[in-house]
């Protein structure tokens, strides 16, 4: 369509709207703006283009003609908004791959196999609620019988908390050779967190043993949300507690080690504030609820147990996942 | 079609401002340029010369048509002493004008003229040159 065909095209519409004032010729109308954009054609452009079907139709007085310059003029600016959107939008899809780039990178980070010892099972739902998580957790196996996990939470969340988390990988790596123990190790962290961490950020934190010998979890807590001990005689949840302040806050943080033995069925549900913080309807989900639902799902094998989790619990807070979410769960068999 | 002609206005007031666009959209209408495209070119004088009025307080807007391959064109060139411009890359991008609008500012300018030309010396000054060649239509799409 050459331009003289839209302004025809143009100058009919309006013809017909004169004459009909019919729905149908708003219908066309804007189908027609459809096309203008598809052609580009800018806003200063479309105001000129008013102005000469206005033309064709019959003699236009004096101050409406005059008048399109006012708004040519100002229609310009908006034409300016309009063409710099191709550089916004080809910015945004540099910074999309550059992301998805980073997200597969940060995927690599996290262990791609879960620890398996006898006599206890392991099950984990890791999502984040972005495309860059600020969740973290780690499993490293020392022998048949012994593996390491760490859950951690960084503040903040995408990009800034997604670099952190590398960071915190390399440190733990570092550590695993020298076979410290879990408080030992939150100590050297929280260190290395201290002194290369921007201020505003922290993190927080469990770093626990498993021996599948003896059935026996030992870990230390820097500032996370307490995990739940499941105690399948009792047929009762208790929180899993832990005191030591978050990664990153002051250099030279101590922390205490304490161990929970499991007997059959027993179960250790380790957890980041993702699961516990949401909204539902207008009230924040609490605590004590999360356990009615764990209740409900806790004879299930580890890993069915945490799928079925996050599943009643995106749809309690319809599918909305406005923080990233980990579930680890151990199961003594 | 007249002769080849320019005319320079000093920038120190916003007075001056309204001067160099009047002046720009009468040569671009001479030369041959449609409504829309006048209009573009007193907006672009209107940025450049509102730039040198509020960040180097006084300098030129020279305006001349200009031949080149035979096209023929209207070339814009501001010129200040003034603090010049830190980060070159930074003031081109889109966003980081301090009106804070989209597409506004000296990216703008850009989009709508065919070239474009920054040179800036930070305590020295800033040179704007800008061209828009005038095509057979003699309107123009910008971009
Ligand atoms: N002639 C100039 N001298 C010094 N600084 C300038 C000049 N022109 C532009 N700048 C700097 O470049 C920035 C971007 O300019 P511009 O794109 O026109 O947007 P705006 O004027 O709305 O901030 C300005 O904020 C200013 O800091
Ligand atoms: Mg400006």
């Amino acid at each position: 369509m050459t331009d003289y065909d839209l302004e025809e095209q143009y100058a009919r519409l309006l013809r017909d709207y004169r004459e009909g004032k019919g729905e149908a010729q708003l219908y066309g109308a804007q189908q027609l703006g459809k096309q203008l954009l598809a052609r580009n054609v800018s806003p200063e452009e479309l105001a000129d283009l008013h102005g000469r079907a206005l033309e064709r139709l019959g003699p236009v007085p004096e101050f409406v003609r005059e008048s399109f310059q006012i708004l040519t003029e100002i229609m310009i600016e908006y034409g300016n908004a309009y063409r710099s959107i191709h550089s916004w939008r080809s910015r945004h899809q540099q910074l999309e791959s550059e992301i998805a780039v980073a997200s597969a990178m940060q995927q690599a980070l996290l262990p791609q196999r879960l620890p398996s010892c006898p006599g206890v099972d392991v099950g984990l739902v890791s999502v984040p609620a972005k495309q860059m998580s600020g969740d973290y957790y780690d499993f490293v196996c020392h022998d048949s019988h012994r593996f390491s996990l760490a859950i951690a939470d960084i503040t903040g969340k995408g990009i800034p908390a997604a670099m952190c988390m590398s960071m915190l990988k390399y440190a733990i790596d570092g550590l695993g050779e020298m076979e410290l123990g879990p408080a030992d190790i939150l100590r050297h962290l929280n260190n290395v967190v201290e002194r290369n961490l921007d201020p505003s950020m922290f993190v927080t934190m469990v770093y626990g043993r498993y021996d599948a010998a003896v059935h026996r979890f030992c870990y230390a807590t820097a500032g996370h949300e307490p995990g739940f001990l499941y105690r399948r005689a009792e047929d009762r949840f208790y929180d899993l507690e832990g005191r030591g302040a978050a990664l990153g806050i002051a250099p030279g943080s101590t922390y205490e080690e304490r161990e929970v033995a499991l007997e059959p069925g027993d179960c250790l549900i380790l957890l980041t504030d993702g699961v516990t913080e949401r909204k539902v309807g207008r009230a924040y989900f609490q605590r004590e609820e999360l356990v009615s639902y764990l209740q409900g799902e806790v004879g299930a094998p580890a890993q069915e147990m945490a799928n079925r989790l996050y599943r009643r619990l995106l749809l309690l807070s319809q599918f909305e996942l406005p923080d990233d979410y980990t579930m680890i769960i151990l199961r003594r068999t | 079609m007249t002769e080849p002609y320019s005319e320079q206005v000093n920038i120190a007031t916003e007075a001056d401002i309204v001067t160099a666009r009047q002046i720009g959209r009468n040569m671009a209408r001479q030369l041959g340029f449609g409504t829309i495209m006048q209009s573009r070119i007193a907006t672009t004088i209107s940025e450049l010369a509102r730039n040198i009025y509020l960040y180097a307080d006084s300098g030129t807007i020279f305006i001349e048509q200009v031949e080149r391959d035979s096209r023929v064109g209207l070339r814009i060139t501001a010129a200040d002493t003034g603090p010049g411009i830190a980060d070159i890359r930074k003031a081109m991008e889109d966003g980081y004008s301090t009106s804070g609008g989209l597409g506004a500012g000296l990216p703008g300018v850009k989009r709508m003229m065919d070239d474009f030309f920054l040179e800036s010396v930070p305590g020295k000054g800033t040179r704007v040159i800008v061209v828009k060649w005038r095509n057979e239509a003699g309107g123009g799409d910008p971009g």
